[in-house]
């Protein structure tokens, strides 16, 4: 008995001394990590949304909470005017979570352009995703209160040959982009103004 | 101090991994597309190796024989976890190229193993140098494996070209075949020296 309590007691003490040090490290860490998470993917896929627009983005941002989780809005100005918003939302795929950044015109409610940001899809299949401009290119336009849907379910979206799971993942988080858009809405049109 | 030099250098031939053991390949196979990963690959696993190895054999005496493998592997665990959070604070686009294999470095054979077969049985200046010796020798071999690959598979080193914008590249050795062929000449090549 004695011994079965010693063998307990060292992995968990090496457990829990491990675990302690390592969330102190989480925690001194992640504000840098946010950091290079903006730049190195939020930052591209912002830009590549908004191009053209006459502010920096990645800068003008809003922190909307809503319950515990906090989310980011990119605003861009196009004609002097903060009128696009940008966010991400996320799909499953075939290898995992993809990301979307979903640019809208608040105004009128359409997609202004899309773009991949993290995904773990295959190389040269799923992962066309992120470049294929005609894929993504597709999404140019339309209204964000549509459904989005693979043409082989009956919806208007032109799935990438070979990679049928990931054309659907991007679907998915169209749809969960439009759900956190039509919820947070107001709170944008509220916050906009302090851009 | 002779041994303890012996210690260190015999990863660097006689016991480099993972030609010698053919521990490991997972990293390796897949790592090795271009020589900039391969290097991020071999510090984060020297790294973890040494911070491991020291522990370990600091402990060696306290680990009870019967849990000692969960022990090791909290250990080695938690410093993956470091070069982690390291990596994706300071260095991401490195991090975004290795992606998960920085991660499976947990389940590393060559970590593992240097912790049961030397760590667990030695003092701790003996173990820094093998930890020190397997990581370089590690890291020599994921180089030359690398190069091998980006120099023909791609016609560039480091990210520069080598042979003039003329070369066309022999994409099948940046490729998952091609790192399996690659392997095994090196094998062979290794083979014929030792004969």
């Amino acid at each position: 008995m004695a011994r079965l309590f010693k063998l307990l007691f060292t992995v968990m003490a090496f457990s829990a001394v491990a675990g302690g040090l390592l969330s102190v490290l989480e925690a001194v860490t992640k504000e840098r990590i946010e950091t290079q998470q903006l730049l190195f993917l939020k930052g591209p896929a912002v830009q590549e949304i908004m191009e053209g627009c006459s502010n920096d983005p990645l800068k003008d941002r809003l922190k909307i909470k809503e319950g515990k989780e906090e989310r980011q809005f990119f605003v861009g100005k196009f004609d002097g005017k903060p009128n696009v918003v940008a966010f991400e939302a996320y799909g499953k795929g075939y290898g995992g979570k993809i990301g979307v950044m979903v640019g809208v015109d608040i105004n009128k409610d359409k997609i202004v352009g899309i773009a991949v940001t993290t995904h773990s899809e295959t190389p040269g299949l799923g992962a066309r995703a992120k470049t294929e401009k005609g894929f993504k290119g597709q999404f140019k336009g339309k209204d964000i209160n549509q459904s989005f849907k693979l043409k082989t379910e009956g919806g208007d979206v032109d799935a990438i040959s070979g990679a049928t799971v990931t054309s659907k993942g991007v679907c998915m988080a169209l749809e969960e982009a439009k759900n956190l858009y039509m919820r947070l809405k107001p709170e944008i049109l509220k916050n906009l103004g302090r851009v | 101090m002779a041994s303890i030099a012996r210690e260190f250098t015999k990863g660097l031939w006689d016991e480099i991994p993972p030609f010698r053991f053919v521990l490991g390949l997972c990293p390796i196979l897949a790592v090795t597309k271009s020589v900039d990963g391969a290097v991020g690959m071999g510090i984060a696993l020297t790294f973890v190796l040494v911070c491991s190895n020291i522990l370990i054999s600091l402990f060696r005496k306290v680990i009870p024989k019967d849990v000692r493998i969960a022990c090791f592997i909290v250990v080695i665990a938690a410093f993956v976890i470091v070069v982690e959070l390291m990596m994706q604070a300071y260095t991401y686009a490195l991090f975004e190229k290795l992606g998960i294999f920085i991660p499976l470095i947990v389940v590393n054979c060559i970590v593992l193993g240097r912790a049961e077969a030397f760590a667990s049985k030695n003092s701790v200046l003996p173990s820094i140098a093998d930890g020190l010796g397997m990581g370089i020798g590690f890291t020599m071999s994921l180089t030359a494996l690398a190069s091998l690959r980006e120099i023909l598979g791609a016609g560039t080193f480091w990210g520069m070209s080598v042979f003039g914008p003329n070369y066309k590249p022999f994409t099948f050795m940046v490729e998952a075949p091609g790192a399996f062929v690659c392997l095994g000449l090196m094998l062979a090549i290794m083979n014929l020296f030792k004969k």
